[in-house]
């Protein structure tokens, strides 16, 4: 096995928790949250503040679904998409737990489960991995002003206002953490910042790949390999990359099915929250209800800032892995 | 140091990339952009039926305009307007009030100077910095070739 894949043998996945927005809570995923917010500032006063509620919530969300009071958690993993993290490192300010904040773009959440499993590997400790997006505070670090109008592409992706996290400790439970494998950033020369799909689609079919290899295994073994936010066109340029039927049966994207077309979202949900809400509110609970055996979930992160495009960068992109089957318990 | 870019990729992903709905978008700038020049001809009419010589009726005409821009964007209507008719909605001085007002709107929670003051024009500005650049040569080019 490559080192750069971690396997584990006693990492189970015991809490987990999900929040969306209010467009997600109308998407046809709505009924997998655990929670959804009625109004977008959900009484904070600025929308960087509601993500960090958004956070805390869901911290608390999966400790409370793993049976654990908030104080029982030893290390907290997370990661956003605003500058310098605000909204986890504020979101650890009010928790008080000892936290990690990760960056990977909206690959945050695998990188943030893959670290809590290596946590917890031969250690006693509970740990809670999460990440968290809101889609305005992200949209005016990112793009324009909320009220500023312009047209969207038909590959532009929408930023999720949603949040998921799971709560992972040493023994076996209904889901295991089986093998983390870390990424490599992948830049084909894309441009567009209105493109994330092109952009990414090379990096999670290379970790996928690294993935497979590593675990000496193939697609058919598994009932579903999620993507993070590929959306329509990413999935596509996917499958043709993949060029496999067995790999296109069984791949779907977290983005592509956090709304429905006539939500007027174009390529699909992106952002941090995205591949974690769905993760923690269907993936999982999936596997708990024995619906799935043996998922695979590839987080997409594109690495850009405004900055980087404004001066002409091309944009990297990166996908971590995390294998997740269902356990003898 | 630039990325080397993968041709052969980026072309098997542009067979993926859906095509802008260019004729579609051109109808809905017309029809967007048309009601608002009507508006602005109706407003017009108004100032030049109550007194105001034709040459003089534009100015009160582009502050009513400007006003109404900015009404519908702190109404949280503008963008709406905009993304569905594009430069429709984004070239008329509406349009312009729009650009204004949302930095203003947004920036506001970073306090009066270094939130509104400082990034009011993050939108605008390169309008009015190239505008005025332009007008002045112009400008210039008149005062050689008129003179």
């Amino acid at each position: 096995m490559s080192a750069s894949t971690r396997h584990f043998e006693h990492v189970a996945v015991v809490g987990h928790f999900a929040i969306g927005g209010v467009r997600e809570g109308q998407g046809p995923l709505g009924p997998i949250f655990d929670h959804i917010w009625r109004d977008d500032l959900a009484g904070e006063r600025t929308w960087e503040a509601a993500e960090g509620k958004m956070a805390v919530q869901a911290v608390e969300g999966a400790a409370h679904g793993a049976g654990w009071q908030l104080g029982d958690v030893d290390v907290v993993v997370g990661g956003d998409l605003l500058d310098q993290l605000v909204s986890t490192n504020f979101a650890a300010r009010q928790h008080q737990q000892p936290t990690l904040g990760v960056f990977a773009a909206c690959a945050s959440f695998a990188e943030a489960v893959g670290l809590a499993g290596l946590w917890c590997e031969g250690g006693s400790a509970r740990a809670v991995a999460g990440a968290w997006s809101h889609h305005l505070a992200v949209e005016r670090q990112f793009r324009f002003p909320i009220e500023f109008g312009y047209q969207r592409t038909p590959t532009a992706s929408w930023t999720a206002t949603a949040a998921g996290a799971l709560a992972v400790t040493p023994g076996s439970g209904r889901v295991q953490l089986r093998a983390f494998t870390v990424g490599r950033v992948v830049d084909p020369g894309s441009t567009d910042p209105m493109d994330m799909g092109t952009a990414m689609a090379p990096a999670a079919w290379d970790s996928l790949q690294r993935h497979l290899r590593a675990v000496d295994g193939d697609w058919g073994q598994y009932d579903r390999v999620f993507t993070g936010d590929l959306g329509v066109v990413g999935s596509a340029i996917l499958c043709d990359l993949a060029h496999d039927d067995t790999f296109s049966r069984v791949h779907d994207d977290c983005g592509r099915s956090l709304y429905r077309p006539d939500q007027d979202v174009h390529n699909g949900g992106s952002g941090t929250g995205c591949v974690a809400a769905v993760v923690a509110g269907h993936i999982v609970p999936r596997i708990e209800a024995g619906d799935w055996r043996r998922v695979l979930v590839a987080a997409t992160g594109a690495l850009f800032s405004p900055t980087s495009y404004q001066q002409g960068e091309s944009i990297p992109a990166v996908a971590h892995v995390i294998e997740l089957q269902a356990g003898r318990s | 140091m630039p990325q080397h870019k993968d041709v052969d990729y980026l072309a098997l992903a542009a067979k993926h990339r859906p095509p802008t709905p260019v004729w579609m978008n051109a109808v809905r700038a017309f029809g967007v952009g048309g009601t608002v020049c009507v508006i602005g001809q109706l407003v017009t009419d108004f100032f030049v039926a109550h007194g105001q010589p034709a040459s003089k009726a534009a100015s009160p005409t582009a502050v009513v305009m400007v006003g109404l821009g900015a009404l519908f964007t702190g109404l949280g209507l503008y963008d709406r307007l905009v993304r569905s008719g594009g430069m429709g909605g984004s070239l008329p001085i509406s349009g312009f009030a729009n650009a204004m007002v949302a930095p203003a709107m947004e920036y506001r929670r970073e306090g009066l100077v270094l939130g509104v003051g400082a990034k009011l024009f993050t939108v605008a500005g390169p309008v009015l910095a190239y505008g005025l650049g332009s007008a002045f040569v112009v400008g210039l080019v008149r005062l050689v070739v008129g003179s």
